[in-house]
């Protein structure tokens, strides 16, 4: 690997970086002179660059930033347990610091975390209540989407490793096609399905990916993969320019809801959230770096022969690559496929194995159950197909202390369902033998199963 | 063949898994001239196994037959043998994920054990990544070492035979990411430290007891790791079946002119709500649970060395 590749200690312009305060995350672009908005407020990460990565900054007036020294842990030193709550009596009268003195603190120059200090110390009743009330607070969070521990199980079980040649679908705005290339690092192939125009991919660039790693990324429509599957597949009939290009705008204004909901929860405290935001115009330009449509953009309103040519010599381009990425699908020997759309997915998954090899695992993602249950009945039909397993994971985090450790947060039920397997050789055969073959494949009935033991 | 790399072909020297039906398998090592028994007969690894495919079905002497699958490290999670418990591939899932590692990663991990992390270690680091093991006990250090010569992986991990807990991993400053499962994992925080990079990296433990865990947050803590964080994942499994449950028989009204109608047309109601097979039964497919309850493995910490 070059290098300039390989991700530095200190921040740089154009690297795509975390925020982060307390248990929320975010994902930007660092640009010179770009405001970023993070946690209710503007600033410009200017002077983030050329730091370590890991600095904590404060945000100063005028939007910019300072680097601090590193912030004291506010969780235990700013309370001390009393005994218990018997003695607290809450007749409004606990808060010793009136507004006009909080206002002259401010005055001051003592800021936010000193005012809290102050506060605390002032508030009798808060050093009598005991630490656990203090610190008592949940964050229910019941969005249904993709969790992380879902995600790290497919990367898993799709034996996602570097040398694959992969073929993945997935309606995620990049997010699962940007791990499955961190877990590649770069060598191999991917074969990205896509429906509509073209491909998503606004959250694979938040990845920071040396630019190699996109030489050995490929698209393909899926709306010509019948044609293929049925060897009748033709580059001539491309989906056309501007459909291909303003797609790539409106997902992402249309399918905001899509992408502002798409979550990475971690397993902080309060389970938070790492949005992919892509509602404000200017991240969405700085992350639109690849796309061809801000090339299209300046070709448009430019408007002469010249550039009309150079339409034209991409469209052919396209329709090249098209072909190359067609023959890739047709040698039938992919080493994998993952599927996470919000599209049904038996359709998918019976057409899209047809490009995998035999003896390769494959998994999709479902939100719900129910379409799993029918894309694994129809794949015990069709055959060619074993280990079958329809699973989902829980997620606990623990509050761990001396004396008062415990599980704070469960998340289940809302991370969605895996249904995984491994191919094998299809074969054509008799109607007995394939019954014989379902019988094999098929659970031991309730009265042969004694209760096997799961590996977990 | 390799535990790192696909290969089309069985070959001689490959191991390989015979996959005999629902989750019965076992691995096999292809050598010219063995044979492997199998309930449904014997397999001749010259004839029936080298130069086929791997995902092929071999009919085996009674009739019977199988597959043969090409070995990842999640087949071999559940079929190698134990010297200890293992780790299953839900938790190495969320510890991979966790501890971010991929191509190039450097990992250090105490106690190797019969390996089954080992392998999805080496997998996700390869090809330009390193392991280094650490195992306590003499023997399991050298079967392990075996297996990865075996599987075609010993270029990319090191096996220590030593006590982590006293020595360490052997190495300074390298890891991008440490990885304990032993008893007083705690003893081996200081060491992990000094493992890691020192521009950082991360550490996960793990851990069936909660004691072990509070023991180890502690220490975790007063060498300075920050972000530390501790979580256990479980498995649902479901299983898909076809379910039928009768309908009722809620007798019928008495024949009445003013509502012919809708009794015959009652019948027909249910029955496009539930395609009814036959008489009075519905029929679905569900997923049904495997177990009651989701068994326990560990629990897993997470922390984070920086330079802050």
């Amino acid at each position: 690997m070059e290098e300039s590749a390989k991700p530095g200690l200190r921040i740089r312009e154009g690297d795509c970086v975390v925020l982060k305060r307390d248990e929320v995350f975010k994902a930007v672009l660092v640009l010179r002179r770009r405001k970023v908005i993070f946690e209710k407020q503007w600033f410009y990460l200017d002077n983030a660059i050329g730091h370590i990565y890991g600095t904590t900054f404060e945000v100063s007036s005028g939007g910019s930033l300072q680097p601090k020294e590193k912030m004291e842990e506010t969780t235990t030193d700013t309370k001390e347990a009393g005994t218990d709550n018997r003695n607290i009596v809450d007749d409004g009268k606990s808060q010793k610091l009136t507004h006009d003195d909080i206002k002259a603190l401010k005055d001051k120059g003592i800021k936010g975390q000193e005012i809290v200090q102050q506060l605390i110390e002032n508030s009798t009743t808060f050093r009598g209540k005991t630490e656990f009330a203090q610190d008592k607070y949940i964050k229910k969070k019941k969005k249904n989407h993709l969790r992380y521990d879902t995600l790290a199980q497919m990367l898993t079980l799709g034996n996602i490793r570097a040398g694959n040649k992969m073929i993945v679908m997935e309606t995620c705005a990049g997010l699962v096609l940007g791990a499955i290339m961190e877990r590649m690092g770069g060598y191999g192939s991917i074969i990205q399905m896509y429906p509509g125009g073209g491909p998503v991919r606004a959250a694979t660039s938040c990845f920071g990916f040396p630019e190699f790693f996109f030489n050995t990324l490929y698209e393909f429509p899926l709306s010509k993969v019948d044609s293929l599957v049925s060897g009748t597949f033709s580059s001539e009939t491309l989906p056309s320019e501007p459909e291909y290009n303003v797609p790539v705008e409106e997902e992402r204004n249309g399918s905001l809801d899509e992408k502002q909901t798409l979550t990475q929860e971690t397993e902080e405290e309060s389970s938070t959230e790492a949005v992919v935001e892509s509602n404000e115009t200017e991240e969405q330009e700085t992350m639109d770096l690849a796309a061809e449509d801000t090339e299209y953009k300046e070709t448009k309103e430019k408007g002469n022969k010249e550039n009309i040519r150079e339409k034209q010599r991409k469209q052919q381009e396209r329709r090249r690559k098209l072909v190359e990425t067609a023959a890739l699908l047709e040698e039938k020997n992919a080493d994998g496929l993952i599927v996470a759309s919000r599209f049904h997915p038996t359709p998918l998954l019976l057409s899209l194995l047809e490009f995998v090899a035999p003896s390769r695992p494959f998994v999709v993602y479902c939100q719900y159950k129910e379409p799993l249950l029918e894309c694994y009945t129809k794949l015990r039909e069709k055959g060619g197909v074993i280990n079958l397993k329809l699973s989902e994971t829980w997620l606990r985090n623990y509050q761990v202390l001396p004396d008062r450790s415990h599980p704070k947060l469960t998340m289940s039920g809302g991370g969605g369902y895996l249904l995984s397997g491994i191919t094998v050789t299809a074969e054509k055969v008799q109607s007995d033998a394939s019954s014989l073959e379902g019988q094999k494949m098929e659970e031991p009935t309730s009265k042969k199963r004694k209760l096997q033991e799961l590996h977990c | 063949m390799s535990f790192v790399q696909y290969g089309d072909t069985i070959k001689d020297g490959d191991t390989a898994i015979v996959f005999l039906g629902h989750e019965s398998m076992f691995p096999v090592k292809v050598q010219h001239g063995s044979k492997t028994q199998t309930k449904y007969g014997v397999i001749r690894h010259s004839t029936d196994l080298i130069g086929k495919r791997y995902g092929s079905k071999v009919t085996c002497s009674k009739g019977g037959w199988v597959f043969i699958l090409h070995p990842t490290p999640e087949l071999w999670t559940m079929n190698l043998p134990h010297r200890t418990q293992i780790l299953y591939s839900t938790d190495i899932s969320l510890i991979t994920m966790m501890l971010e590692l991929k191509p190039g990663s450097i990992v250090c991990e105490s106690g190797t054990g019969s390996g089954s992390l080992s392998h999805a270690i080496i997998r996700t680091v390869a090809p330009t990544g390193h392991l280094y093991t650490v195992e306590f006990h003499q023997q399991r250090a050298e079967k392990a070492k075996e297996e990865f010569q075996e599987h075609k992986v010993e270029h990319l991990v090191t096996v220590k035979n030593q006590d982590v807990c006293k020595n360490g991993f052997g190495v300074s400053n390298v890891a991008d990411a440490v990885f304990l499962d032993i008893p007083s994992p705690w003893e081996a925080i200081g060491h992990a430290k000094s493992a890691l990079k020192i521009e950082g990296g991360r550490i996960c433990s793990f851990s069936p007891c909660i004691e072990q865990v509070q023991r180890t947050c502690l220490a975790m803590e007063e060498h300075g790791f920050t972000e530390i964080n501790t979580l256990e994942i479980l498995l649902r499994v479901y299983n898909v079946r076809t379910i039928s449950l009768q309908i009722p028989d809620l007798g019928k009204a008495a024949e009445d002119n003013s509502s012919t109608g809708f009794d015959s047309s009652n019948q027909s109601n249910q029955g496009s709500l539930f395609g009814i097979l036959q008489q009075g039964t519905a029929q679905f497919k569900s997923g049904v649970p495997l177990k009651e309850m989701v068994g326990h493995t560990g629990y897993l910490t997470f922390a984070t060395k920086s330079l802050f």
